[in-house]
C-alpha cells in the first residue's frame, strides 16, 4: 500500500525524522488558513499516489500568502497521472543548502533491504543511476542484526560528506531504518532530503510503500488506506476477497490461481482483443464467490464479453461448473460468457454446463480458442 | 531419480490439524506420500489419519526422523515455523502459506544457510509422479516421466502439466517456487538439482513480471546448463505498478517487465513459448531431438 507524501510524513515524524511544518487542506479557504498559521512564503504541493506531479505543476511555491488560495485552487482536483487531486499539503519554507537523496528498499534479489543514499538529489535516483552511478552509494543490511553503526560510517565516508552534515545524515538513516523496520515498508524514500542554512536535516518529501502482507499487525496503517480514491470494483473485489485488477478493454476475464488468469489476459491481448480486468477467484469454486466475482466483472460497462478460465485440479470440473451454472441463474446477465474447463473431470462439466445454460454461454476447449470467441464476441457489440 | 522429494522423503506436517492441513495430508498420503508426523502446538498425543501428532518440531524429530517438512501454518506464525523447522535440522521445507510479511521473509532469508532448501512460501510444494506429493497440486493429472517443471505460479503449473501429460509427455518432479517477491528458492537453484538429475531431459520454467529471476536464470541455462529449457513468461498485458494476484507480480518497469525477460531468455537461447499448449510443443520437439 502507497502513503500519501502528509502520510509518510507523519509516521517519519514519529520515529524522529524531522520534516518541515505542514497542514492539510482540502480547499483554497483551508489552504489560505494554512499558510496563515505557518507564516512567511510557503509551497502548496498535490496529494497523489503517483510520481510526476512536480511536471504536472501539482507544486507551487508562493510567497505571499495572498496567492495561496489561487495556487490551491488551481492544484485542487487536478488530474495527475490519473489519479484527481483531492488534498493538497500547506508546507512552510526552507533554506536550502544541499538536496540529496536517501531510500531504504526491500531488494527482492538480495533478500534483504537496500540502503541507496547520493549527494544528488531531488532529481530521479535512476536518472542518477544511468548518468553518474558513482554518485549513488549502496549498503545492504543484514535483517538480523540491523543497521551496524560501521555501515553508518561506511556511507557518510564513501559520500565525503563534511562531518556535520555526515552526523545529521547518520542520525536521519537511523530513524529512518527504524522507520522501515517499525512499520513493515517495503520502500521508504525521502528524495530530496535537505540540509538547511541552519544546520539542520530535513526530508522535503517522502515516498512510502507498506507491505500489505504485514497491515494485519499495523492497524494504525492499515486505516491510512484512501477508500475513496480507489476503483470502486476494486475495493469491492478487495472487500470479497477477490484479487481484481481493472485494465482499460472490454473482454472481463475470470479465472483460478493469478499465473493462469495473467495467462489468459495475455492470450486475449493475442488473439486481437483488449483484457477490461484481471479476476483470479482463487481455488474454490462455489457459486457464492463465482457469482460475486461475475457481478464485479460485469458491473464495468466498458465489458461487451466475459471470459470464464478454469482448470480444476483438486477442485473438480464438474463442481466448478455446477457452481457457475447457480452463479448464472442468481444473476441476470445479458452480456456473452465464453466459459473454458479443462482439468479433473472437464468432459462431465462441460456436458453439465451445455445442458443447463442459455444461449448467451458458449464453451470453448482450449484456451486459445475461448480467447479468439470472447474477442470476437466484444468486437460483434456484446450487450 | 526426481529432485527434492522420492520415496526416501520422509514428512512432517506443520499445522496438520487445520482445515488445509487436514485436506491435504490425506491427499499426500493417497499419493503414496510417507508422512511420518504432524503438528500442532496443544495437540500432542492425538492423530490423524494414523499420523501422530506432536506438540514441538523438536518431538516429532525425536521420534520419527523426517527429512522435509511442509507449512500449512497461518501467515503470522509461518516465519516462525521455518525457523523451528531450520532449528531442527529439517532440510527439505515446503512453506505453502500465502500472505507471509515481507521483513518476515527478509529475516529468514538471511538465517537460512546452503544445506537446507527452502521452496515457497506462497507455492503450490513440489510433486516427484509416483514417488511422493509434498504440494498442494492435483496429482491426478501426472505421469511419471523426464520433464522437470519449475514455476512462479500453481494452476498455471497445472494447465502445463495438464498439457503435457495428454501427450503422454511425464515428468520427473514439478516445483512451485512461489509468487511472493522474497522467496527461499530461486529458479537457478532448482535448475542446477535438474541439471545433475539424470531422469530430468527436459525444463520448463514458468516465469511472470515482477523481479529478475528470470534473467539470472536464463545466465545460468546459456552458461552452465547442458539440459534444454523452454520458458514460458505470463504478464505481457499487465499494467505497470499493479500487483497481479501474486504479491511479487508486478511490473515495474526495467528488466520486471514481460517483454525484457522473454527478450532476455530469448537472447540466451532458451525457446519461449507463447502459450501454454506451445509449451508442451516446444517440450515434444526438444525430446524428439534428443532422442534421435
Amino acid at each position: 500500500m502507497d502513503l500519501y507524501e502528509y502520510q509518510g510524513k507523519e509516521l517519519l515524524r514519529e520515529y524522529g525524522v524531522e520534516t518541515l511544518e505542514g497542514i492539510i487542506a482540502t480547499s483554497p479557504e483551508e489552504a489560505r488558513d494554512a499558510a496563515e498559521q505557518l507564516g512567511g512564503p510557503v509551497a502548496v504541493k498535490a496529494q497523489v499516489l503517483t510520481g510526476g506531479r512536480g511536471k504536472a505543476g501539482g507544486i507551487k511555491v508562493v510567497e505571499e500568502t495572498e496567492g495561496v488560495e489561487e495556487a490551491a485552487r488551481q492544484i485542487l482536483g487536478m488530474d495527475i497521472n490519473g489519479q484527481k487531486v483531492q488534498c493538497v499539503l500547506v508546507e512552510a519554507g526552507a533554506q536550502i543548502e544541499n538536496e540529496m537523496y536517501l531510500s531504504i528498499m526491500v531488494d527482492r534479489t538480495a533478500k534483504k533491504p537496500l540502503i541507496l543514499f547520493s549527494t544528488e538529489g531531488g532529481v530521479d535516483i535512476e536518472d542518477v543511476a544511468e548518468d553518474s552511478p558513482d554518485a549513488i552509494v549502496k549498503v545492504y543490511i543484514n535483517p538480523l542484526l540491523g543497521l551496524l553503526p560501521y555501515q553508518v560510517r561506511e556511507l557518510t565516508f564513501s559520500a565525503r560528506l563534511e562531518s556535520d552534515t555526515a552526523k545529521g545524515v547518520g542520525q536521519v538513516l537511523d530513524n529512518l531504518y527504524e522507520a522501515f523496520v517499525g512499520t513493515e515498508a517495503s520502500l521508504v524514500e525521502i528524495n530530496p532530503l535537505v540540509s538547511t542554512k541552519d544546520g539542520r536535516i530535513l526530508a522535503l518529501d517522502s515516498k512510502v510503500t507498506v507491505d500489505d502482507s504485514s497491515l494485519f499487525r499495523h492497524e494504525n496503517i492499515a486505516e491510512l488506506r484512501d477508500v475513496e480514491a480507489a476503483d470502486p470494483e476494486e475495493q469491492r473485489a478487495q472487500e470479497a476477497g477477490l484479487q481484481y485488477v481493472k485494465l482499460s478493454g472490454d473482454v472481463g476475464i475470470l479465472g483460478n490461481g493469478a499465473g493462469l488468469v495473467m495467462s489468459t489476459l495475455d492470450a486475449v491481448a493475442q488473439a486481437g482483443g483488449e483484457p477490461a480486468n484481471f479476476c483470479d477467484v482463487g481455488g474454490g469454486a462455489d457459486a457464492e464467490t463465482i457469482s460475486e466475482a461475475l457481478n464485479i466483472v460485469a458491473t464495468n460497462e466498458h465489458v461487451k464479453s466475459v471470459l470464464f478460465n478454469i482448470f480444476g485440479g483438486i477442485t473438480r470440473v464438474d463442481e466448478v461448473a455446477r457452481g457457475l451454472i447457480s452463479a448464472l441463474e442468481q444473476l441476470d446477465l445479458h452480456l456473452p460468457i465464453v466459459v473454458r474447463l479443462e482439468g479433473t473431470n472437464a468432459e462431465e462439466g462441460r456436458q453439465k454446463l451445455a445442458e443447463n445454460t442459455s444461449e448467451n454461454v458458449y464453451t470453448e476447449e482450449t484456451m486459445l480458442d475461448a480467447a479468439k470467441k470472447a474477442v470476437q464476441l466484444a468486437q460483434g457489440g456484446g450487450r | 531419480m526426481a529432485i527434492l522429494v522420492d520415496d526416501d522423503t520422509s514428512l512432517v506436517v506443520q499445522g496438520i490439524t487445520g482445515q488445509q492441513g487436514r485436506f491435504h495430508t490425506e491427499r499426500m498420503l493417497e499419493a503414496g506420500t510417507h508422512v511420518v508426523a504432524g503438528i500442532t502446538p496443544g495437540k500432542g498425543g492425538q492423530d490423524y489419519e494414523g499420523v501422530p501428532i506432536f506438540n514441538t518440531m523438536e518431538e516429532a524429530v525425536k521420534e520419527t526422523d523426517p527429512n522435509t517438512s511442509v507449512i500449512f501454518v497461518p501467515a503470522a506464525l509461518a516465519a516462525d515455523a521455518i525457523f523451528e523447522a531450520l532449528d531442527s535440522n529439517i532440510r527439505i521445507i515446503c512453506c505453502i502459506t500465502e500472505g507471509v510479511p515481507v521483513h518476515d521473509m527478509m529475516r529468514v532469508a538471511s538465517y537460512l544457510r546452503e544445506d537446507a532448501t527452502l521452496i515457497g512460501p506462497n507455492c503450490p510444494g513440489v510433486l516427484s509422479p509416483g514417488k511422493a506429493n509434498v504440494s498442494i497440486m492435483p496429482s491426478e493429472i501426472f505421469i511419471p516421466g523426464n520433464v522437470g517443471v519449475v514455476s512462479r505460479s500453481g494452476t498455471l503449473t497445472y494447465e502445463i502439466i495438464d498439457e503435457l501429460t495428454q501427450r503422454d509427455i511425464g515428468q520427473s518432479t514439478a516445483v512451485g517456487i512461489g509468487g511472493d517477491a522474497i522467496i527461499g528458492t530461486d529458479f537457478i537453484e532448482i535448475l542446477k538439482k535438474f541439471e545433475v538429475d539424470p531422469e530430468t531431459e527436459c525444463v520448463v520454467m514458468i516465469g511472470e513480471i515482477g523481479g529478475n529471476a528470470e534473467q539470472l536464470a536464463g545466465e545460468y541455462v546459456q552458461n552452465e546448463m547442458q539440459t534444454p529449457v523452454v520458458a514460458y513468461i505470463a504478464g505481457f498485458t499487465a499494467p505497470e505498478g499493479k500487483t497481479m494476484g501474486h504479491a511479487g507480480a508486478i511490473a515495474s518497469g526495467g528488466e520486471s517487465t514481460a517483454e525484457a525477460k522473454s527478450e532476455a531468455l530469448e537472447r540466451a537461447g532458451i525457446r519461449t513459448a507463447t502459450s501454454p499448449s506451445e509449451v508442451a510443443e516446444l517440450v515434444a520437439e526438444v525430446l524428439s531431438i534428443t532422442a534421435s
